[in-house]
């Protein structure tokens, strides 16, 4: 009977590792194992803790094929011993125990020490082209048609008689696209206001509203036309991403808007709202870091803002030299990002054809080790 | 004064969530979710705000009798339906319990309508298709070809007229698409890093009109 039970005895899990979780803000403790040798026939894994004066305790049941668990319930300070059990239909076999390991928190993400530094140089450029900017005042600025587009469509709005319509997008304002969209909106509600053209922006986020009228109102104020802003065009529609669109299409198929505007962050529906403003003439100009939807705004719009020209657009459209100061940052900050891309593919080819193998391999690892 | 203190708030939260970003270690560390839920509260307060919106704009409408008004009765008439059933499912089932009215209304209404809007979708990628793959100039032609190449190599008939078709497709994909798509996505972050220099040290005040 013993032979048997010793026959059919699985293995314990291997080389338990119990350490403190490494960045975080303690409280937690990780705990790794190498699986069983018998991991197939498993039912589950057991993890066990105790405190030193304690009997140990179920805290976990990992399935099978599992070597790793987060205890995220100590103290930090408390030594903690721990455990893991292979259970199995016939029985069961603890591995040995380990610690004692103590919780703590971390004054600094050792992972992320290349974002720090990529963080500080490009801050510094950004810094340093804005002094400059300050000191040397014009700073040469490549053309974006789409923004440059901006007051042709609000002025095609205006000679037609018809309204403009102004989106900003379905994320909410903690999203740095819906600032940089309000940005805009400010732009083309100073410009409709001087034209006393009607701007119509229907929101699908309550905040984005509160911040779009306050945006529309000071626009009309310093285009002199306080009397003319009217509230009720910048209102709340719906939080719903499909009854957003259907929405908006109504709005566009009942108001026949000259312009309609798309900028901020799109999801599924950019095409519905673009190809409905196509289907009745409507100047469009849209702009997203949705990469996902820049390609159907660049089929259905007659203008479209890729990516980080939206980003720029309140610079380029203020003409300010310290805004425009940052976006010459910002090129400078990409001639880095090619360089670090191109001695990145140096060292990947180096690496593939044996010269200097070592050598790259070590640079590949030390940069992707963070 | 009134512009001093939302910069110096803006400048002060803009600044503590990027050292959090660096510092795992409470107080700061858990700063950022602690401001996100902040967040999440007023936005409660203000759904309240855009909803009194929503309601105040249409009932001027029918009231006004406006062009379309007939559009805004039936938003009204929605959202009292709405709101009415789910006051009543919630008080006596409980919220988002199965079987209830509202869940009824929810699944039998809401959701055919919102799955009627995002259907729509392929009918608007076929004429969106139609007016970017005219071959007008290089740009379209290149456009078309590439999209052919994939549309075809995607698809099981692509395989079988030539089974190199899924590797040319999956090239384009990888190789040119991922390029182009990595170096718009760098330009964006680019972008967001200065914009939110821009903000946290008050240059960028667009926001606070």
């Amino acid at each position: 009977m013993w032979i048997l039970i010793l026959l059919f005895q699985i293995s314990p899990p291997l080389k338990v590792q119990v350490f403190d979780t490494p960045n975080d803000k303690g409280g937690s403790i990780s705990i790794e194992w190498e699986l069983s040798p018998d991991d197939s026939l498993l039912s589950y894994y057991e993890v066990f803790r105790k405190l030193s004066t304690e009997e140990y305790n179920l805290i976990a049941t990992p399935p099978p094929g599992s070597n790793r668990f987060e205890d995220n319930s100590t103290k930090d300070g408390e030594p903690y011993w721990y455990k893991v059990r292979a259970v199995s239909p016939t029985g069961y076999t603890d591995s040995e125990p380990s610690g004692p390991v103590v919780s703590s928190a971390q004054w600094f993400h050792h992972k992320r020490w290349n974002a720090l530094i990529l963080g500080i140089i490009f801050c510094s450029f950004l810094l340093y082209y804005i002094k400059k900017a300050k000191i040397k005042k014009s700073l040469f600025i490549r053309k974006i048609s789409g923004l440059e587009a901006v007051d042709e469509a609000v002025g095609r709005a205006t000679e037609l008689g018809k309204s403009i319509l102004y989106l900003t997008g379905l994320s909410d304002m903690s999203e740095i696209s819906t600032i940089a969209s309000l940005s805009i909106l400010g732009r083309v509600a100073k410009k409709a206001a001087e034209y006393g053209t009607t701007l119509i922006v229907p929101c699908y986020d309550p905040v984005v509203m509160s911040a779009a009228q306050e945006t529309v109102k000071q626009a009309h104020m310093e285009a002199g036309r306080p009397d003319t802003y009217d509230e009720s065009k910048i209102f709340y529609l719906t939080a719903d991403q499909f009854g957003y669109a259907a929405g908006v299409d109504g709005i566009i198929l009942r108001e026949k808007p000259g312009a309609v505007f798309l900028q901020g962050y799109f999801f599924a529906e950019a095409l519905i709202l673009a190809e409905t403003g196509a289907s009745i003439g409507a100047i469009q100009i849209a702009g997203t870091p949705a990469t996902t939807q820049l390609p159907f705004f660049v089929a259905a719009c007659d203008y479209t803002l890729i990516g980080e020209e939206m980003f720029a657009a309140s610079s380029y459209l203020s003409k300010e030299p310290t805004m425009l100061g940052s976006i010459k940052g910002e090129d400078y900050a990409k001639i880095i990002i090619m360089i670090l891309i191109s001695i990145g593919i140096l060292f990947v080819t180096l690496s593939n054809v044996g010269i200097l193998k070592s050598l790259a391999f070590n640079f590949i690892n030390w940069f992707s080790s963070f | 004064m009134k512009r001093a203190v939302p910069l110096t708030i803006t400048f002060i939260t803009g600044f503590l969530i990027i050292i959090g970003f660096f510092i795992p270690h409470d107080p700061i560390g858990g700063l950022q979710s602690t401001f996100l839920q902040w967040y999440a509260i007023i936005v409660g307060f203000t759904m309240v705000l855009g909803l009194m919106t929503l309601a105040k704009v249409h009932t001027r409408k029918i009231l006004r009798r406006e062009a379309g008004f007939g559009y805004s009765t039936v938003l009204i008439g929605a959202m009292i339906t709405t709101l009415s059933v789910g006051f009543y499912s919630g008080v006596k089932y409980g919220i988002f319990e199965t079987g209830t009215p509202f869940m009824w209304y929810y699944n039998n209404i809401f959701v055919p309508l919102s799955a009627t809007m995002f259907s729509l979708l392929a009918f608007f990628i076929t004429s969106a298709a139609y007016r970017a793959f005219r071959a007008r100039n290089i740009d379209a032609a290149l456009l078309l070809i590439a999209g052919a190449l994939v549309m075809i190599g995607r698809v099981p008939v692509g395989d079988i007229i030539w089974s190199k078709f899924p590797d040319v497709a999956e090239w384009i994909m990888n190789i040119p698409q991922m390029a182009a798509k990595r170096g718009i996505l760098i330009g964006i972050a680019l972008g967001m890093i200065a914009t939110s220099l821009r903000i946290i040290l008050g240059i960028e005040r667009t926001y606070l009109r």
